[in-house]
């Protein structure tokens, strides 16, 4: 064995060594973790040396226990979402809180935790749990995804057969210093079917995430989540969607704050004319604690007529650090691909990095393909102009941050989640800098 | 009201002066117009009144009523009440038109001790100026002058002016690429302003302009000097001749 994969494994032994076993489930559900354990097993844990993991350390993910974390005080803000007429589901700390979580029915949807889905034999979910996650390795392995299917002890399947009758919300809460969460979901949108996810809450000090989407022929999935402001808390999330012909995915993420934050999305345009959108907008300060952001994004186009957009933007200062791995794979085949892909970050000063790797690999010859990474500073020339309009620099500073944020948050589809955003956003921008 | 006396001006990155020793007073209610060769320094020395960055003063003084308008900073400059109606509108994505506005009336009014305007009414007030200039509901929708016309974006100066209320407004080349109608209209608006503790000091190239706006003292600036004032009549006299006499007569 080489020094890197004694390495890989030698962090992997001691990963695994300080876990618990999840509560024991079904057949199915055993043998999926059981599979993934083998493929971890294989793979070992990602290291410095990793192409895959250039950017951003993944020592804190790999580390037996998670950096202690405490829970972020808000101040009594409006719960996020709270406006939307949706079901809760809330996890405290990676477990599922029923007292707190609104009853698990809802009209065009069928709702059971992981736990429960797992002990009986749910076809569907047994065609899915890990299944995603197993194609995402290719080219490029995710060993905390591996580890997540392996481990997870927690989550909800969601299988919606016709237009949701509310959108679903998952609330992450984060109560203990020392928590380690592994969370994995399952949606499955049969075809024409339609849902809108909400998340939001850190979740944990340490939080691990699976969400597994597949789309049916013209299903509509939305997804929105905001990732909690708690400043010293870890997370590696993957998002693994796969859509059939027609079927159009979206989703946005915000990032306030955190030590760590691994986003990765790996998205397979599979039936012809499927639409992909996705887009984050992050904003760090590292002047406190280490401010780090990564979006790791693949979208593979292996469809002919589709669509894939990408708008990712941070904002970042004193020390913050933003990543973006970004690649758009065209497959033989796929023709008339429309990629699109934008990573731009706003620096605030020069103590910050933007470290980007945007990527086209095409292997079609009738595809219009474009991608754009760009960092640069507050425009002087508008800060000026606002100014001269009597515009305080602080406040016109924070317009500009907003403005540099907005399509970002432009690609949220409904227009009260958006605007609720924009608005926290401002006050906590403002806050931020004052 | 603004009396600027021996400014002179050099460029902060290269030793490179500007303004050399420029001398001009504009009373309270009167409607002073500058004229003068291209690179003459019209701009800068509007740009100096308004606080930007980039020059520095090595002589001379500027005040606002009395007050030392080159101590303060650009938003203190506003709202003491100076506007720059620039000669090239700064484009700013991702900020509403409407949102810019209502963020600038507010600040200025915070700035000096007045209530903020209630969404109503900040709502009735800009439609009824946009009205009067022909700007369009988009057009107030639209990002700060992304995608606008050139006329457009003169336009959207003065619809800011009006907002604003200034009490001394500095107009720099508003009426280039304005058409016929639009050069009338945005006449009109500024005309819709004097006031008799209000001022204006219009740059222009065109004697055009002064046919709506009246000025009452026109003065030419070259080499970053002015070096002759006079009546409306100077004006007709660039008109017709050039500078070309002004310059060696002065030389
Ligand atoms: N930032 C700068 N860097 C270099 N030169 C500058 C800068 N700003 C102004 N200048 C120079 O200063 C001189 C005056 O420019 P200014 O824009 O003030 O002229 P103006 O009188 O407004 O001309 P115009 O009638 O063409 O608008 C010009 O020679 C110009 O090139
Ligand atoms: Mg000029």
């Amino acid at each position: 064995m080489g020094a890197l994969a004694e390495k890989k494994q030698g962090d992997l032994a001691a990963r695994l060594a300080a876990m618990d076993a999840p509560a024991r489930g079904g057949a199915w559900l055993e043998a999926a973790r059981a599979e993934a354990r083998a493929r971890l097993m294989a793979m070992g844990l990602p290291a410095a040396r990793d192409e895959y993991w250039r950017f951003t350390r993944p020592a804190s993910l790999n580390a037996p226990t998670p950096e202690p974390a405490a829970p972020f005080d808000d101040g009594g803000e409006a719960p996020m979402f709270g406006e939307v007429e949706r079901l809760r589901i809330v996890f405290t700390d990676g477990v599922f809180d029923a007292a707190a979580s609104d009853p698990l029915e809802l009209a065009g949807v069928e709702i059971e935790t992981l736990e429960e889905a797992g002990s009986r034999d749910i076809h569907w979910a047994r065609d899915l749990y890990g299944v995603l996650e197993t194609r995402g390795h290719s080219p490029v392995e995710r060993p905390f995804a591996a580890l997540n299917t392996a481990f997870a002890g927690a989550g909800v399947v969601i299988r919606v057969t016709g237009r949701a009758a509310r959108p679903v919300n998952l609330i992450y809460r984060h109560e203990s210093d020392t928590s380690d969460a592994i969370l994995h979901h399952l949606v499955k949108l049969e075809p024409g079917a339609d849902l809108t996810l909400l998340e939001n809450g850190p979740g944990a000090a340490r939080l691990s995430k699976v969400l597994e989407v597949d789309l049916g022929a013209g299903a509509r999935f939305h997804h929105v989540r905001t990732q909690g402001r708690d400043p010293e808390r870890t997370a590696v999330t993957h998002v693994f969607a796969r859509l059939a012909e027609g079927a159009t995915f979206k989703s946005f993420t915000l990032t306030v704050n955190g030590r760590l934050t691994r986003n990765e999305s790996f998205v397979e345009l599979a039936g012809a004319g499927a639409v992909a959108h996705l887009a984050g907008a992050a904003l760090g300060d590292g002047a406190e604690l280490p401010f780090h952001h990564d979006d790791t994004v693949f979208v593979t186009h292996s469809a002919p007529e589709c669509e894939s957009r990408q708008v990712f933007k941070k904002v970042l200062r004193n020390g913050a650090v933003g990543v973006f791995q970004g690649k758009i794979l065209v497959r033989e085949g796929a023709q008339k691909t429309d990629g699109y892909q934008k990573s731009q970050a706003l620096m605030l000063d020069d103590d910050s990095t933007f470290l980007a790797k945007p990527e086209l690999e095409i292997y079609a010859d009738d595809v219009a393909c474009s991608h754009g990474s760009t960092s640069g500073a507050i425009d002087e020339e508008a800060l000026f102009y606002l100014r001269s309009r009597g515009v305080p620099e602080r406040q016109a500073a924070n317009l500009l941050v907003l403005a540099f944020l907005a399509d970002a948050i432009d690609e949220i589809e409904d227009a009260a989640i958006a605007d609720d955003i924009r608005t926290r956003l401002e006050g906590w921008v403002k806050r931020h800098r004052g | 009201m603004l009396k600027i006396s021996n400014l002179h001006v050099k460029l902060q990155e290269e030793d490179k002066e500007i303004l050399k020793g420029v001398d001009l007073e504009v009373p309270a209610g009167a409607v002073h117009a500058i004229m003068g060769p291209n690179g003459s320094g019209k701009s800068t020395m509007s740009y100096v009144l308004a606080g930007r960055e980039g020059y520095e003063v090595t002589e001379g003084s500027a005040t606002l009523d009395g007050q030392d308008l080159l101590s303060m900073e650009p938003e203190e400059r506003a709202a003491a009440g100076l506007f720059l109606a620039f000669q090239y509108p700064v484009e700013i994505p991702g900020v509403g038109n409407m949102t810019f506005l209502r963020t600038a009336v507010n600040a200025q009014r915070k700035a000096r001790g007045e209530e903020e305007l209630s969404a109503a009414d900040f709502l009735r007030l800009v439609r009824e100026k946009a009205k009067t200039l022909k700007i369009d509901a988009d057009m107030l929708k639209r990002p700060v002058n992304v995608g606008f016309s050139g006329g457009e974006k003169k336009r959207n100066e003065i619809l800011q002016m009006a907002m604003l209320e200034p009490k001394m407004c500095i107009l720099d080349e508003t009426d280039s690429g304005l058409d016929v109608d639009a050069m009338k209209l945005v006449s009109d608006g500024v005309n819709a302003l004097r006031d008799e503790g209000r001022s204006f000091l219009v740059i222009t190239h065109y004697q055009r302009l002064l046919d709506h706006i009246k000025p009452d003292v026109v003065h030419i600036m070259a080499a970053g000097r002015i070096i002759r004032s006079g009546g409306p009549e100077l004006a007709l006299e660039v008109e017709h001749n050039g500078y070309a006499d002004i310059l060696t007569e002065t030389a």
